[in-house]
């Protein structure tokens, strides 16, 4: 029981980065871009965070954990933006492809996250020594009362506020995309750009602010690792290959929020699982650990064949949009 | 109401050859600009010793220049074997997981039948079987996509991953010396299964390997009716169907090509440069390469200077983050910088922008 408590909450953990970085995915998605740059994205955020409360928490003779809570937070999502803007100014406005634009964003931004990480731990005296616990007791602190409960406290109530965020963000996300005008407007640019121009929706806005929205929510995945996993530490390649698994998990939940949600607590699980597994060796241990992708596979093959109208991709993903070019 | 905007775009029907280059080398120019802001922003440096720095590290000495030369013919050999999946308008983000498995078969071979065969053999298997290793991981969601067209971008990217973990399952039952979690360099006194030096120089066969293959390639595509066949599948594919060609069977075939490169450039890597095998042996490589053989438009020889223009960036990079104490990740940032105004200038190449003429009063 105490064992799978823990699971439970370690799965959950691991979920909610990649589930802000699928949530910020899927809304870029419907507008029809595929920004490949997440991965990169995430990492932007991330260390822009960890560096707004860095310079904040040394500035500051008797720094505070809310305002550094405040300033990180702007400071991630500000500069994920900021990737999301240079995203969508190629892909939107030069028309450049969208693939290798996305690739070139996340080689820009996991550089930029380890260059900035490694200089800012070499500012704070050395690796691994750079800290903003200040800033991230703010993060890492629960809810009073309810955090105490015994097992529903534990596996409930047991988070940082992040946490719960991702979990609003996902259900307002879902409410905007199917019951909202703007919503089924942001749909149709992705399903069939033309036809929405048509309609008198301005396609570039649409694109442009999705895009870049969609990447400062990315953003915050970054900024859930540094801070709440990691406790306002950078390690360098610290999220792994979460941001790819963000970008599986968008495929997995079929383009829908609300599916992110237990699909990323499942990812979480998978990518765990093998710590959790008595018995297993170190070689099965390294299977294990492919199984959020396999799975993604799975269902992508399997959702291809079903040809279920509402589970496909948006129609009109990947594809650029030109007017004159119809 | 309808208020006429400043510019107006158009397609241009041509561009020469000249005006291309220079565009090119316009946005190259903005770009090392940008990137001397940013370096001197961050180390307070003059630029110019910077750049001069980075030449040193790319081609400062002859071994650093025959390391630059390795790395390029590496990053060429899987761009090359891209640009035929990509010219068909298929999507294979998959070439890091196709090296490594192309990798790994190798290793694999050297690792349990070095002794059992002669070098020569050994050598000619590993490459077949590197192709072969990564000719099937291509055909896989080729297989998908043809059959139920599921999304490849996605397929393939998800299957890099997957290559990793068969990686580091290997290693598992491989890892030399016991506990360190990594195969070290394999047959360091036997040298079984490494190509040859010849002439003294070590990479001789990775040149040769990689120039067969690029000129190959160009012939391929420019020449042959399966290189035609590609180009119109990647066209419109409603329009190939009309003319007969069935798309499956390109597409399958086109990929097997694709994969089968990029094993190979797996196989160089493990036999003709590093000699050993982790998830790392990739490194990213896999995709810079997707940029490379866009970037080129399919061009074999043009991405011989874009590759080169990208290793020389990285190793020109490491040099200055040696030399002034900056951290080795400022690379990607500047590589970063300098592609996204290369990827921006194909819309100078593409389109051209005029000014309108003001109407007569306000």
């Amino acid at each position: 029981m105490g064992v799978l408590i823990v699971f439970i909450q370690k799965a959950i953990v691991q979920g909610m980065g990649i589930l802000f970085g699928a949530l910020g995915e899927i809304l870029t998605e419907k507008s029809g871009n595929l920004n490949l740059g997440i991965p990169g994205i995430m990492y932007m955020g991330g260390i822009a965070g960890l560096m707004g409360a860095f310079f904040y928490e040394r500035g500051s003779a008797s720094p505070n954990p809310v305002v550094g809570m405040l300033i990180s937070l702007l400071c991630a999502f500000a500069c994920a933006v900021i990737g999301g803007l240079i995203y969508s100014v190629l892909t939107i406005s030069l028309r450049a492809n969208q693939n290798v634009t996305g690739l070139a964003l996340t080689i820009f931004g996991t550089g930029f996250g380890n260059f900035f990480g490694g200089s800012v731990s070499k500012l704070a005296g050395g690796v691994g020594q750079i800290s903003v616990s200040t800033t991230a007791s703010a993060y890492r602190a629960r809810i009073p009362v309810l955090s105490e409960l015994p097992v529903v406290g534990d596996v409930l109530f047991s988070y940082g506020f992040l946490t719960y965020f991702a979990l609003v963000a996902a259900v307002a996300m879902s409410f905007f995309l199917f019951r909202t005008r703007r919503g089924l407007n942001l749909r149709a640019v992705g399903e069939n750009p033309a036809t929405a121009d048509a309609a008198g929706i301005n396609v570039t806005k649409y694109k442009y602010l999705a895009t870049c929205i969609g990447a400062g929510i990315a953003g915050l995945g970054g900024l859930y690792f540094v801070m709440e996993y990691s406790g306002g530490t950078w390690t360098d390649n610290g999220f792994g290959d979460r941001g790819w698994l963000a970008v599986a998990l968008v495929i997995f939940a079929m383009w829908k929020p609300l599916n992110a949600i237990w699909g990323s607590i499942l990812f979480g699980a998978l990518y765990i699982l093998y710590l959790y597994i008595p018995g297993l060796g170190r070689s099965m241990q390294e299977v294990f650990k492919a199984l959020p992708y396999l799975v993604t596979i799975i269902v992508l093959v399997i959702t291809s064949f079903r040809k279920k109208k509402e589970n496909q991709p948006p129609a009109g993903l990947g594809v650029p949009y030109f007017r004159e070019e119809r | 109401m309808n208020k006429e905007p400043l510019f107006r775009m158009s397609r241009r029907e041509s561009i020469g050859i000249g005006k291309q280059i220079l565009i090119y080398v316009l946005a190259l120019f903005l770009a090392l600009v940008v990137c001397a802001g940013v370096i001197f922003l961050l180390v307070r440096m003059n630029p110019i010793d910077v750049y001069k720095a980075m030449f040193d590290g790319a081609l400062g000495t002859k071994r650093r220049t025959w390391i630059t030369i390795r790395d390029l013919l590496v990053l060429l050999c899987i761009a090359v074997g891209l640009a035929p999946a990509f010219k068909m308008r298929f999507w294979n983000i998959g070439a890091e997981g196709q090296i490594l498995i192309g990798g790994l078969v190798s290793a694999a071979l050297m690792i349990n039948i070095a002794d059992k065969i002669p070098n020569t053999v050994l050598l000619v298997l590993m490459l077949i079987g590197s192709a072969a290793g990564g000719l099937v991981w291509g055909l896989i969601p080729t297989f998908f996509k043809a059959k139920w067209k599921t999304n490849e971008t996605l397929f393939t990217l998800m299957l890099n991953y997957v290559a990793m973990q068969i990686v580091t399952y290997c290693i598992v039952f491989w890892e030399n010396p016991k506990g360190s979690n990594s195969v070290g360099i394999i047959n360091q006194k036997t040298r079984a299964g490494w190509l040859p030096e010849v002439l003294g120089n070590d990479y001789f066969w990775n040149i040769v390997i990689v120039l067969v293959l690029t000129v190959f390639m160009f012939i391929y595509l420019k020449y042959s009716k399966q290189g035609y066949e590609v180009a119109v599948v990647g066209e419109s594919e409603r329009t190939a169907r009309y003319a007969g060609i069935s798309v499956k069977k390109v597409m399958l075939r086109t990929m097997s090509l694709s994969g089968a490169i990029c094993g190979i450039a797996g196989f160089i890597l493990v036999s003709g440069a590093g000699h050993t095998i982790s998830t790392s042996t990739a490194g990213g490589r896999g995709f810079t390469a997707i940029i490379v053989a866009w970037l080129a438009r399919f061009n074999t020889i043009a991405m011989v200077l874009i590759s080169f223009g990208i290793v020389f960036m990285q190793k020109g990079a490491i040099q200055i983050a040696s030399q002034y104490g900056l951290n080795e990740n400022a690379s990607d940032v500047l590589l970063g910088i300098i592609l996204f105004f290369i990827i921006g200038a194909e819309f100078f190449i593409k389109y051209k922008i005029e000014r309108n003429h003001r109407q007569e009063g306000k």
